[in-house]
């Protein structure tokens, strides 16, 4: 079981606010990602959940019962931190061991169970070394199977791939995917990457100044933001904002196309510019396009190879149904 | 320092240097062990040379010698006892964010620029007085009887006053130790179930290893050398006699500079077992 709600609850440091009245609901088995940009509360949210951060007003519930007022270590949760924090001093299996031994778990179990995690890991080769011994990688699945060993009740992990170089993260994310599918275990994971995000949730909680500004899940996301700040986040390249008389023409403030949803051409097109800098990725291109009248710059992306070179007239058309209007207010208008 | 040129010129400069501190350092031990060898009593004119190491059988054959080697042990394990755990103790404390922190830090350290023989006299007549001591005083407030410290526990009182012109610099080593340390590995332990003193002892105690040992390691060059805090208090009197103050007796008040001298061959000797036997024990959190 890994049912977790968080209500009206609250978070300030002194005067400041970080979090302001939240309200949350994670089912059990769910992997749900809290994104948004540095700064925002992420860490401070997942921290009340643990239990490391006392709530300044509100109610979190764990499987129904009010764990407000408990001690990280009766919540029955395990948190993989941005740091590791492994513990350097001590081997990769008295590390793993440390929570079982603190809970006086008999011996032959404890090696039962790091021995079952040291495998689904490939930890195995590795367990009498210290920390300090291993790489980035191998430190991470050190931290994670400190935390499964425990068998939680749900996993936090606080930004747990960006020390990790590009390579490796791409690697890693599969592998905390492929966890959950196998435990089936509630995880509550933060980035301020919309790709770890897209790429590994059940849910989304996009955050903004301590703000859940939407939730669902990555596609809902992507097809129907509430409001333009989700829109801007979620997706890469990021969204086109157009403001002015184009959008009035649509009845909206200002409306939204994402790069890929512009079709492009040489000669004819509902808007039009100057390609700047282009971007060849193989598989797509993109075209920052200059002087359209309509937004500093557009970002077109354009599948395979196509032709444009930097200072050729570019014609792009949006498609109708990808529009996405916004009043202004900056809320979505169905 | 990266080119040939640049470390020639580099030796040039510090061959200056290097002469002062060998000279510094070699000629008082050569002449020390000259001396050794010698039946040299200035004061009665006798200068004999080449006794062979009569001098050194006569210094470890007194029965001041064993003496003044448990003494000196005592009073060091005792010292460093008290500093360790004591700055350990308020390292942590110090650590916490506390009002006025600044200035609580500032008279942590304040102990640590008093030179011993002021430490030793302040001690001596303003704390440990047993008529008008500050400890008197407080004894007699409970209605207790007070104690007459330097001459009813004189060796103990020592280590106080040593202890506490020590207790700063291990504080403060520690304390810097303990600032480095992660405080998501603490955490981490938290959420692992481990409970104050658990995280203490399998998180902050094994980070402070390495600090432990500098702190041992320099106050024991230090504390083997007392001298001031012994004179101005019991004049090795009572059971304080230190290997220090023994040589300082047989080379002022015997004036046998030979058989002191010896004696202080002995000391470096025996300071050099201690470092050893420690490095050792403690030098292996060093090299990690
Ligand atoms: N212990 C603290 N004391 C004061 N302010 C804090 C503390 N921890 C975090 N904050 C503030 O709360 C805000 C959110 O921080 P954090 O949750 O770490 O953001 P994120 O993880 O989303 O980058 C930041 O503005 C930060 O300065
Ligand atoms: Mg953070």
């Amino acid at each position: 079981m890994g049912r977790i709600a968080l209500r009206n609850v609250t978070k300030a440091f002194g005067d400041v606010v970080v979090i302001p009245p939240l309200d949350l609901e994670i089912e059990d088995g769910e992997f749900v990602v809290f994104v948004g940009p540095s700064g925002c509360g992420k860490s401070t949210l997942l921290r009340l959940i643990a239990g490391l951060e006392d709530v300044s007003g509100g109610q979190i519930t764990i499987d129904g019962e009010d764990a407000t007022g408990s001690p990280p270590a009766k919540r029955g949760l395990a948190m993989v931190f941005q740091s590791y924090a492994l513990y350097p001093h001590m081997s990769v299996r008295r590390n793993i061991t440390f929570p079982l031994r603190m809970a006086g778990m008999d011996k032959a179990e404890q090696k039962r169970r790091v021995e079952a995690a040291a495998d689904v890991l490939n930890l195995t080769d590795y367990l009498d070394r210290r920390p300090g011994q291993l790489s980035g990688g191998q430190r991470q699945r050190v931290a994670i199977g400190r935390a499964i060993v425990r068998e939680p009740t749900a996993f936090l992990f606080d930004e747990p791939l960006s020390n990790l170089d590009a390579a490796l993260r791409v690697g890693m994310r599969l592998e905390i995917s492929e966890l959950h599918e196998r435990l089936k275990t509630t995880m509550i994971y933060v980035t301020h990457d919309q790709v770890e995000a897209m790429t590994m949730a059940d849910k989304i909680v996009v955050l903004q100044a301590g703000r859940i500004e939407q939730v669902g899940s990555p596609l809902e996301l992507y097809r129907t933001p509430r409001n333009q700040f989700v829109a801007g986040f979620i997706g890469s390249p990021k969204m086109n904002f157009i403001t002015g008389e184009e959008a009035a023409r649509h009845g909206a403030a200002t409306i939204g196309v994402r790069p890929e949803h512009l079709d492009v051409s040489e000669t004819e097109g509902e808007w039009s510019g100057v390609v700047g800098v282009s971007e060849h990725l193989g598989s797509d291109t993109f075209f920052h396009v200059h002087d359209t009248g309509l937004a500093e710059t557009i970002t077109v992306r354009a599948s395979g190879e196509v032709g444009f070179r930097h200072g050729d007239r570019i014609h792009m058309t949006p498609r109708p149904d990808q529009v996405h209007r916004f009043g202004p207010d900056g809320l979505r208008i169905e | 320092m990266a080119t040939r040129h640049s470390r020639g010129i580099a030796r040039i400069m510090i061959t200056p240097a290097v002469i002062v501190l060998l000279g510094w350092m070699l000629v008082p031990l050569v002449m020390t062990l000259w001396f050794s060898f010698h039946d040299y009593r200035p004061q009665r004119g006798i200068y004999e040379c080449c006794v062979g190491f009569e001098n050194y059988a006569r210094f470890l054959g007194s029965s001041s010698f064993l003496k003044a080697v448990f003494t000196t042990l005592i009073m060091l394990g005792g010292s460093l006892g008290i500093t360790v755990i004591g700055g350990i103790f308020l390292a942590i404390l110090l650590n916490q964010p506390i009002w006025g922190q600044g200035i609580v830090r500032v008279l942590v350290i304040a102990p640590f620029f008093v030179m011993p023989t002021v430490s030793a006299l302040v001690w001596k007549n303003m704390m440990m007085d047993p008529v008008n001591g500050i400890l008197a005083h407080v004894w007699a407030a409970f209605g207790a009887e007070p104690v007459s410290w330097l001459t009813d526990v004189p060796l103990f009182s020592i280590i106080m006053i040593v202890s506490w012109q020590w207790l700063p610099f291990a504080t403060l080593i520690l304390l810097t130790a303990i600032q480095s340390l992660d405080s998501e590995q603490l955490e981490a332990a938290e959420m692992d179930g481990a409970g104050p003193v658990p995280r203490f002892v399998s998180i902050i105690l094994p980070h402070l290893a390495r600090a432990i040992t500098v702190v041992i390691l320099i106050e024991t060059i230090f504390l083997l050398s007392i001298f001031a805090e012994i004179f101005v208090t019991t004049q090795g009197g009572l059971g304080t006699k230190t290997l220090t103050y023994l040589i300082y007796e047989r080379v002022m008040e015997s004036q046998n500079v030979g058989l002191g001298s010896a004696g202080g061959i002995l000391a470096v000797i025996l300071a050099n077992i201690i470092a050893i036997f420690l490095m050792r024990i403690v030098g292996k959190n060093l090299d990690r």
